[in-house]
Protein backbone atom coordinates (compact mmCIF):
# COMPACT_ATOMS: atom_id res chain seq x y z
CA UNK A 1 0.00 0.00 0.00
CA UNK A 2 2.62 2.43 0.56
CA UNK A 3 4.58 1.46 -2.54
CA UNK A 4 5.19 4.54 -4.20
CA UNK A 5 6.89 4.45 -7.49
CA UNK A 6 9.04 7.26 -9.51
CA UNK A 7 7.26 8.38 -12.85
CA UNK A 8 7.98 11.43 -15.38
CA UNK A 9 5.64 14.37 -15.55
CA UNK A 10 4.64 14.86 -19.21
CA UNK A 11 1.69 17.51 -19.00
CA UNK A 12 0.27 18.81 -16.57
CA UNK A 13 -3.28 20.86 -15.92
CA UNK A 14 -4.64 22.31 -13.05
CA UNK A 15 -4.04 19.81 -10.55
CA UNK A 16 -3.72 16.89 -12.89
CA UNK A 17 -0.60 15.95 -14.77
CA UNK A 18 0.06 12.71 -17.64
CA UNK A 19 2.64 10.77 -15.85
CA UNK A 20 4.71 7.87 -17.91
CA UNK A 21 4.59 4.71 -16.02
CA UNK A 22 7.16 3.23 -19.05
CA UNK A 23 6.46 0.61 -21.29
CA UNK A 24 3.98 2.80 -23.04
CA UNK A 25 1.48 3.27 -20.06
CA UNK A 26 0.89 6.93 -19.77
CA UNK A 27 -1.77 7.72 -16.36
CA UNK A 28 -3.13 10.57 -15.24
CA UNK A 29 -2.54 11.32 -11.31
CA UNK A 30 -3.31 14.21 -8.95
CA UNK A 31 0.01 16.34 -8.19
CA UNK A 32 -1.65 18.80 -5.23
CA UNK A 33 0.31 17.79 -2.78
CA UNK A 34 3.74 18.90 -4.54
CA UNK A 35 5.31 21.34 -6.87
CA UNK A 36 5.95 19.30 -10.11
CA UNK A 37 7.08 20.82 -13.13
CA UNK A 38 6.85 19.18 -16.66
CA UNK A 39 10.38 16.37 -16.85
CA UNK A 40 10.04 16.37 -12.98
CA UNK A 41 10.18 12.85 -11.57
CA UNK A 42 7.53 12.66 -8.86
CA UNK A 43 6.74 9.63 -6.73
CA UNK A 44 3.35 8.31 -7.30
CA UNK A 45 0.81 6.53 -4.18
CA UNK A 46 -2.88 5.58 -4.78
CA UNK A 47 -3.17 7.88 -7.65
CA UNK A 48 -1.24 11.06 -6.37
CA UNK A 49 2.00 12.18 -6.46
CA UNK A 50 4.05 12.55 -3.10
CA UNK A 51 7.43 13.78 -3.45
CA UNK A 52 9.14 15.14 -6.34
CA UNK A 53 12.51 13.72 -6.83
CA UNK A 54 14.91 15.72 -8.74
CA UNK A 55 18.38 13.73 -10.32
CA UNK A 56 20.51 15.55 -7.81
CA UNK A 57 18.78 14.18 -4.97
CA UNK A 58 18.99 10.53 -6.24
CA UNK A 59 23.00 11.65 -6.86
CA UNK A 60 23.46 12.46 -3.22
CA UNK A 61 21.81 9.11 -2.33
CA UNK A 62 24.87 7.71 -4.06
CA UNK A 63 27.17 10.04 -2.28
CA UNK A 64 25.62 9.54 0.82
CA UNK A 65 26.36 5.87 0.70
CA UNK A 66 29.89 6.26 0.15
CA UNK A 67 30.11 8.65 2.81
CA UNK A 68 28.62 6.28 5.01
CA UNK A 69 30.37 3.60 4.04
CA UNK A 70 33.68 6.01 5.15
CA UNK A 71 32.56 6.54 8.61
CA UNK A 72 31.78 3.43 9.08
CA UNK A 73 35.74 2.24 9.71
CA UNK A 74 36.98 1.60 13.36
CA UNK A 75 34.53 1.87 16.17
CA UNK A 76 35.04 1.58 19.58
CA UNK A 77 33.68 -1.32 20.95
CA UNK B 1 15.62 7.23 -13.72
CA UNK B 2 17.41 5.30 -15.99
CA UNK B 3 21.08 5.76 -15.78
CA UNK B 4 20.84 6.20 -11.44
CA UNK B 5 18.38 3.16 -11.40
CA UNK B 6 21.62 1.01 -12.12
CA UNK B 7 23.90 2.77 -9.58
CA UNK B 8 20.98 2.40 -7.05
CA UNK B 9 21.39 -1.45 -7.45
CA UNK B 10 25.37 -1.59 -8.00
CA UNK B 11 26.85 -4.77 -6.80
CA UNK B 12 29.75 -3.51 -5.90
CA UNK B 13 28.31 -1.05 -3.17
CA UNK B 14 26.60 -3.91 -1.87
CA UNK B 15 29.07 -6.12 -1.26
CA UNK B 16 31.26 -3.27 0.50
CA UNK B 17 27.84 -2.48 2.56
CA UNK B 18 26.99 -6.04 3.48
CA UNK B 19 31.43 -6.10 4.62
CA UNK B 20 30.97 -3.80 6.86
CA UNK B 21 27.64 -4.83 8.37
CA UNK B 22 29.39 -8.28 9.18
CA UNK B 23 32.38 -6.23 10.75
CA UNK B 24 30.47 -4.22 12.65
CA UNK B 25 27.38 -6.66 13.65
CA UNK B 26 28.07 -7.82 17.47
CA UNK B 27 28.69 -11.22 19.65
CA UNK B 28 25.46 -10.62 21.12
CA UNK B 29 22.01 -10.45 18.65
CA UNK B 30 20.65 -7.34 17.97
CA UNK B 31 17.30 -7.30 16.80
CA UNK B 32 15.89 -4.00 14.24
CA UNK B 33 12.43 -3.73 13.36
CA UNK B 34 10.62 -2.35 10.50
CA UNK B 35 6.96 -1.03 9.77
CA UNK B 36 6.19 -1.15 6.55
CA UNK B 37 5.39 -4.10 3.87
CA UNK B 38 7.55 -2.71 1.02
CA UNK B 39 10.75 -2.84 3.40
CA UNK B 40 9.75 -6.60 4.03
CA UNK B 41 8.88 -7.07 0.11
CA UNK B 42 12.72 -5.62 -0.13
CA UNK B 43 14.08 -7.40 2.61
CA UNK B 44 12.76 -11.03 1.65
CA UNK B 45 12.43 -10.77 -2.42
CA UNK B 46 16.36 -10.13 -2.19
CA UNK B 47 17.32 -12.48 0.15
CA UNK B 48 18.43 -9.63 2.49
CA UNK B 49 18.27 -11.63 5.50
CA UNK B 50 20.95 -14.78 4.16
CA UNK B 51 23.39 -11.63 3.95
CA UNK B 52 23.15 -10.60 7.38
CA UNK B 53 25.08 -12.22 9.81
CA UNK B 54 23.99 -14.47 12.55
CA UNK B 55 23.69 -11.96 15.09
CA UNK B 56 21.81 -9.29 13.36
CA UNK B 57 17.72 -10.19 12.78
CA UNK B 58 15.17 -7.94 11.18
CA UNK B 59 11.67 -8.47 12.27
CA UNK B 60 8.40 -7.28 10.51
CA UNK B 61 6.17 -5.15 12.77
CA UNK B 62 2.75 -3.91 12.08
CA UNK B 63 3.48 -2.58 8.54
CA UNK B 64 0.69 -3.65 6.42
CA UNK B 65 -2.87 -1.71 6.01
CA UNK B 66 -4.83 -3.51 5.12
CA UNK B 67 -3.52 -6.59 7.89
CA UNK B 68 -4.17 -4.03 10.51
CA UNK B 69 -7.98 -3.48 9.05
CA UNK B 70 -9.87 -4.74 12.01
CA UNK B 71 -12.89 -7.17 11.14
CA UNK B 72 -15.58 -4.82 12.32
CA UNK B 73 -14.87 -2.48 9.62
CA UNK B 74 -14.85 -5.44 6.86
CA UNK B 75 -17.86 -6.23 8.12
CA UNK B 76 -19.75 -3.28 7.78
CA UNK B 77 -18.49 -2.29 4.72
CA UNK B 78 -19.85 -5.82 3.58
CA UNK B 79 -22.92 -4.80 5.36
CA UNK B 80 -23.52 -2.18 3.48
CA UNK B 81 -22.63 -3.92 -0.49
CA UNK B 82 -25.51 -6.13 0.82
CA UNK B 83 -27.78 -3.74 1.15
CA UNK B 84 -27.40 -2.14 -2.41
CA UNK B 85 -24.66 0.28 -1.72
CA UNK B 86 -21.62 -0.01 -4.08
CA UNK B 87 -18.35 -0.35 -2.27
CA UNK B 88 -15.26 0.95 -3.43
CA UNK B 89 -11.78 0.17 -2.10
CA UNK B 90 -7.97 -0.92 -2.80
CA UNK B 91 -7.49 -4.05 -4.29
CA UNK B 92 -6.31 -6.56 -1.60
CA UNK B 93 -9.09 -5.38 0.63
CA UNK B 94 -11.51 -7.36 -0.98
CA UNK B 95 -10.60 -10.52 -0.22
CA UNK B 96 -9.68 -10.10 3.56
CA UNK B 97 -11.43 -12.04 5.70
CA UNK B 98 -14.00 -10.07 8.16
CA UNK B 99 -15.89 -11.75 10.66
CA UNK B 100 -17.46 -13.95 8.24
CA UNK B 101 -17.06 -13.15 5.09
CA UNK B 102 -15.24 -11.06 2.94
CA UNK B 103 -16.04 -7.85 -0.06
CA UNK B 104 -15.32 -10.65 -2.97
CA UNK B 105 -17.81 -13.18 -0.89
CA UNK B 106 -20.14 -9.87 -0.73
CA UNK B 107 -19.90 -9.83 -4.16
CA UNK B 108 -20.76 -12.90 -5.16
CA UNK B 109 -23.78 -12.76 -3.09
CA UNK B 110 -25.12 -9.99 -5.46
CA UNK B 111 -23.09 -7.04 -3.39
CA UNK B 112 -21.82 -4.51 -5.97
CA UNK B 113 -17.82 -4.15 -4.92
CA UNK B 114 -15.23 -2.31 -7.03
CA UNK B 115 -11.78 -1.90 -6.83
CA UNK B 116 -10.33 1.31 -7.38
CA UNK B 117 -6.12 2.35 -7.79
CA UNK B 118 -7.16 5.20 -5.51
CA UNK B 119 -9.39 7.54 -4.07
CA UNK B 120 -9.45 10.03 -7.43
CA UNK B 121 -11.09 7.18 -8.94
CA UNK B 122 -13.86 6.55 -6.24
CA UNK B 123 -14.83 10.55 -7.07
CA UNK B 124 -14.99 9.95 -10.63
CA UNK B 125 -17.07 6.87 -10.70
CA UNK B 126 -19.61 8.33 -8.01
CA UNK B 127 -20.05 11.73 -10.73
CA UNK B 128 -20.42 9.16 -13.23
CA UNK B 129 -23.45 6.98 -11.67
CA UNK B 130 -25.27 9.75 -9.86
CA UNK B 131 -28.56 7.57 -9.48
CA UNK B 132 -26.10 4.86 -7.20
CA UNK B 133 -24.56 5.27 -3.86
CA UNK B 134 -20.46 4.93 -3.05
CA UNK B 135 -19.15 4.01 -0.27
CA UNK B 136 -14.99 4.46 -0.32
CA UNK B 137 -13.28 1.69 2.05
CA UNK B 138 -10.82 4.61 3.11
CA UNK B 139 -7.66 2.11 4.81
CA UNK B 140 -4.25 3.08 4.68
CA UNK B 141 -1.32 5.23 6.71
CA UNK B 142 0.14 8.42 6.52
CA UNK B 143 1.08 8.08 3.06
CA UNK B 144 -2.31 7.26 1.87
CA UNK B 145 -4.67 10.07 4.20
CA UNK B 146 -3.42 13.11 2.01
CA UNK B 147 -5.29 11.71 -0.86
CA UNK B 148 -8.97 11.36 0.82
CA UNK B 149 -8.21 14.55 2.44
CA UNK B 150 -7.99 15.94 -0.21
CA UNK B 151 -11.34 14.83 -1.61
CA UNK B 152 -13.02 15.38 1.00
CA UNK B 153 -11.79 19.12 1.15
CA UNK B 154 -12.83 19.77 -2.51
CA UNK B 155 -16.46 18.25 -2.09
CA UNK B 156 -17.47 15.15 -3.03
CA UNK B 157 -20.58 13.89 -4.81
CA UNK B 158 -23.42 13.66 -2.50
CA UNK B 159 -24.07 9.58 -3.39
CA UNK B 160 -19.94 9.08 -2.30
CA UNK B 161 -19.60 8.68 1.22
CA UNK B 162 -16.63 6.85 3.43
CA UNK B 163 -15.32 4.63 5.75
CA UNK B 164 -12.68 6.04 6.98
CA UNK B 165 -9.82 2.97 8.37
CA UNK B 166 -6.40 5.20 8.07
CA UNK B 167 -3.64 4.64 10.92
CA UNK B 168 -0.98 6.38 12.47
CA UNK B 169 2.51 4.47 12.16
CA UNK B 170 4.45 6.19 15.24
CA UNK B 171 1.97 5.32 17.48
CA UNK B 172 2.05 1.82 17.13
CA UNK B 173 5.85 1.75 16.82
CA UNK B 174 5.81 3.35 20.35
CA UNK B 175 3.25 0.08 21.75
CA UNK B 176 5.53 -2.07 20.09
CA UNK B 177 8.30 -1.00 22.76
CA UNK B 178 5.84 -1.27 25.39
CA UNK B 179 5.67 -5.11 24.33
CA UNK B 180 8.88 -5.83 26.41
CA UNK B 181 9.59 -9.62 25.17
CA UNK B 182 10.04 -8.48 21.70
CA UNK B 183 13.36 -6.56 22.46
CA UNK B 184 13.95 -4.47 19.87
CA UNK B 185 17.16 -2.18 19.42
CA UNK B 186 16.75 -0.06 16.40
CA UNK B 187 13.86 1.20 14.21
CA UNK B 188 13.91 1.11 10.75
CA UNK B 189 11.27 3.67 9.93
CA UNK B 190 9.05 3.45 6.90
CA UNK B 191 10.02 5.77 3.89
CA UNK B 192 6.55 7.14 1.97
CA UNK B 193 4.98 7.23 5.49
CA UNK B 194 7.90 9.84 6.71
CA UNK B 195 7.77 11.31 2.94
CA UNK B 196 4.57 12.22 4.46
CA UNK B 197 5.28 13.04 8.23
CA UNK B 198 9.02 14.21 7.91
CA UNK B 199 11.42 13.44 10.30
CA UNK B 200 10.23 15.08 13.28
CA UNK B 201 7.50 12.80 14.92
CA UNK B 202 9.66 10.08 15.40
CA UNK B 203 12.21 12.40 17.62
CA UNK B 204 10.37 10.83 20.69
CA UNK B 205 12.30 7.50 19.75
CA UNK B 206 15.66 8.76 20.48
CA UNK B 207 14.82 11.11 22.76
CA UNK B 208 12.28 8.98 25.39
CA UNK B 209 13.04 5.70 24.65
CA UNK B 210 17.14 5.69 23.62
CA UNK B 211 15.89 3.55 20.12
CA UNK B 212 18.35 4.14 17.45
CA UNK B 213 16.08 5.31 14.55
CA UNK B 214 16.60 5.17 10.79
CA UNK B 215 14.21 6.27 8.17
CA UNK B 216 14.93 4.11 5.22
CA UNK B 217 14.22 4.06 1.33
CA UNK B 218 13.12 0.51 -0.74
CA UNK B 219 16.01 -0.25 -2.71
CA UNK B 220 17.59 -3.46 -1.38
CA UNK B 221 20.72 -0.61 -0.85
CA UNK B 222 18.73 1.42 0.86
CA UNK B 223 17.84 -0.83 3.55
CA UNK B 224 21.21 -2.34 4.02
CA UNK B 225 22.42 1.34 4.51
CA UNK B 226 19.59 1.40 6.82
CA UNK B 227 20.77 -1.46 8.66
CA UNK B 228 24.85 -0.21 8.48
CA UNK B 229 23.76 3.06 10.56
CA UNK B 230 21.59 1.33 13.06
CA UNK B 231 24.58 -1.04 13.69
CA UNK B 232 26.37 2.16 14.09
CA UNK B 233 24.64 3.56 17.14
CA UNK B 234 24.46 0.40 18.72
CA UNK B 235 28.14 -0.08 18.59
CA UNK B 236 28.22 3.50 19.67
CA UNK B 237 25.81 3.22 22.40
CA UNK B 238 23.87 5.96 20.95
CA UNK B 239 20.52 6.63 19.94
CA UNK B 240 19.98 9.00 17.23
CA UNK B 241 17.04 9.55 14.54
CA UNK B 242 18.95 9.44 11.34
CA UNK B 243 17.41 9.37 7.83
CA UNK B 244 19.14 7.33 4.82
CA UNK B 245 16.25 8.25 2.56
CA UNK B 246 17.30 11.67 1.94
CA UNK B 247 15.87 11.95 -1.76
CA UNK B 248 12.51 11.44 -0.47
CA UNK B 249 12.50 12.26 3.19
CA UNK B 250 12.92 16.00 4.93
CA UNK B 251 12.80 17.18 8.69
CA UNK B 252 9.21 18.60 7.64
CA UNK B 253 8.22 15.98 5.80
CA UNK B 254 5.06 17.14 2.99
CA UNK B 255 3.59 20.25 5.29
CA UNK B 256 0.66 20.61 2.14
CA UNK B 257 -0.08 17.01 3.14
CA UNK B 258 -0.13 16.90 6.47
CA UNK B 259 -1.79 20.39 6.79
CA UNK B 260 -4.86 18.19 4.37
CA UNK B 261 -4.91 16.18 6.96
CA UNK B 262 -5.37 18.12 9.53
CA UNK B 263 -8.45 20.26 8.03
CA UNK B 264 -10.12 17.11 7.26
CA UNK B 265 -9.29 14.55 10.00
CA UNK B 266 -9.26 14.62 14.00
CA UNK B 267 -6.67 11.98 15.91
CA UNK B 268 -8.07 9.74 17.89
CA UNK B 269 -7.58 5.73 19.63
CA UNK B 270 -8.11 3.11 17.15
CA UNK B 271 -8.46 -0.54 17.44
CA UNK B 272 -5.90 -2.13 15.29
CA UNK B 273 -6.78 -5.97 14.21
CA UNK B 274 -5.32 -8.53 16.11
CA UNK B 275 -3.46 -5.76 18.02
CA UNK B 276 -6.24 -3.88 19.97
CA UNK B 277 -6.79 -0.28 21.03
CA UNK B 278 -3.81 1.93 20.65
CA UNK B 279 -4.42 5.70 21.72
CA UNK B 280 -4.12 8.69 18.86
CA UNK B 281 -3.53 6.29 16.09
CA UNK B 282 -5.70 6.65 13.97
CA UNK B 283 -7.92 9.46 12.14
CA UNK B 284 -11.71 10.20 11.73
CA UNK B 285 -13.45 12.67 9.89
CA UNK B 286 -13.99 16.26 11.44
CA UNK B 287 -17.96 17.42 12.53
CA UNK B 288 -18.01 19.50 9.98
CA UNK B 289 -17.92 16.90 7.16
CA UNK B 290 -19.95 14.65 9.02
CA UNK B 291 -22.45 14.45 5.57
CA UNK B 292 -19.41 12.03 4.43
CA UNK B 293 -19.50 9.70 7.04
CA UNK B 294 -20.93 6.39 5.95
CA UNK B 295 -21.21 5.37 9.87
CA UNK B 296 -23.83 8.26 9.84
CA UNK B 297 -25.37 8.14 7.11
CA UNK B 298 -26.42 4.43 6.86
CA UNK B 299 -27.38 2.68 10.02
CA UNK B 300 -24.67 -0.46 10.24
CA UNK B 301 -25.29 -2.62 12.79
CA UNK B 302 -22.58 -4.96 13.04
CA UNK B 303 -22.81 -7.94 15.56
CA UNK B 304 -19.75 -9.32 17.61
CA UNK B 305 -16.33 -9.37 15.00
CA UNK B 306 -13.68 -12.21 15.51
CA UNK B 307 -10.79 -10.88 14.43
CA UNK B 308 -8.74 -14.30 13.53
CA UNK B 309 -9.61 -17.16 12.17
CA UNK B 310 -9.26 -20.31 14.59
CA UNK B 311 -5.61 -21.37 14.39
CA UNK B 312 -3.91 -17.92 12.42
CA UNK B 313 -1.13 -16.11 14.46
CA UNK B 314 -1.59 -13.07 12.53
CA UNK B 315 -1.31 -11.30 15.63
CA UNK B 316 2.07 -12.64 16.07
CA UNK B 317 3.67 -11.85 13.32
CA UNK B 318 2.04 -8.64 12.54
CA UNK B 319 4.09 -7.77 15.94
CA UNK B 320 7.26 -9.60 14.50
CA UNK B 321 6.93 -11.91 17.15
CA UNK B 322 6.90 -15.11 14.77
CA UNK B 323 8.05 -15.49 11.49
CA UNK B 324 5.45 -16.76 9.05
CA UNK B 325 7.05 -20.75 8.95
CA UNK B 326 6.64 -20.68 12.88
CA UNK B 327 2.62 -21.01 11.82
CA UNK B 328 1.76 -23.96 12.17
CA UNK B 329 -0.79 -23.37 8.81
CA UNK B 330 1.62 -21.55 6.95
CA UNK B 331 1.67 -23.28 3.54
CA UNK B 332 -0.25 -25.89 4.75
CA UNK B 333 -3.79 -25.17 5.64
CA UNK B 334 -3.22 -21.68 4.43
CA UNK B 335 -1.50 -20.54 1.31
CA UNK B 336 -1.44 -17.47 -1.30
CA UNK B 337 -4.67 -19.21 -3.07
CA UNK B 338 -6.30 -20.33 0.28
CA UNK B 339 -5.63 -17.98 2.68
CA UNK B 340 -6.46 -17.93 6.40
CA UNK B 341 -5.61 -14.71 7.74
CA UNK B 342 -5.42 -11.04 6.42
CA UNK B 343 -1.47 -11.33 6.35
CA UNK B 344 -1.49 -14.03 3.63
CA UNK B 345 -4.60 -11.96 1.99
CA UNK B 346 -2.37 -8.98 1.16
CA UNK B 347 0.87 -8.37 -1.12
CA UNK B 348 1.58 -6.61 1.89
CA UNK B 349 1.41 -8.97 4.11
CA UNK B 350 4.69 -10.90 5.95
CA UNK B 351 3.08 -14.54 4.98
CA UNK B 352 2.03 -13.48 1.65
CA UNK B 353 5.65 -11.81 1.45
CA UNK B 354 7.02 -14.98 2.39
CA UNK B 355 5.15 -17.31 0.68
CA UNK B 356 5.59 -15.73 -2.13
CA UNK B 357 9.39 -14.62 -2.24
CA UNK B 358 11.13 -16.12 0.57
CA UNK B 359 12.63 -18.80 -0.81
CA UNK B 360 15.98 -17.46 -2.26
CA UNK B 361 17.04 -13.80 -2.70
CA UNK B 362 17.88 -12.21 -5.97
CA UNK B 363 20.62 -9.55 -4.37
CA UNK B 364 22.20 -12.83 -2.59
CA UNK B 365 21.83 -14.68 -6.17
CA UNK B 366 24.12 -11.87 -8.09
CA UNK B 367 26.58 -11.35 -5.52
S1 LIG C 1 0.28 -18.33 7.75
FE1 LIG C 1 -1.90 -17.90 7.52
S2 LIG C 1 -2.83 -18.69 9.35
FE2 LIG C 1 -0.65 -18.47 9.78
S3 LIG C 1 -0.41 -16.41 10.64
FE3 LIG C 1 -0.10 -16.21 8.45
S4 LIG C 1 -2.12 -15.67 7.67
FE4 LIG C 1 -2.46 -16.49 9.72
Amino acid sequence: MCLAIPVKVLEIDGSTAKVDFGRGVVREVNITLVDAKVGDYVLVHAGYAIQVIDREAAEETVRLWNMILELSGPVRS
Amino acid sequence: MDGLTSRFRDPSLAKRVIEKIRKLAPPYTVRFCHVCGTHEYTITHYGLRSLLPETVDVIAGPGCPVCVTPAFEIDRAVSLALKGVTVLTFGDVIRVPGSEISLLDARARGGDVRVVYGVGDAVRIAREEPDKEFVFLAIGFETTAPSTANEILNGPPENLSFLIVHRLIPPVMELLLGIGDLQIDGFIAPGHVSTIIGMKPYRIFPEAYRMPTVIAGFEPLDVLFGILMLLRQVREEEARLENEYTRSVTWEGNVKAQRLIHEAFDVESGYWRGLGRIPSSALRLKDEFSEYDAKRKYDITVGRSRELMPGCLCHLVMIGKIKPPECPLFMKACTPQKPKGACMVSVEGTCSIWAKHGVRGRLRAQL
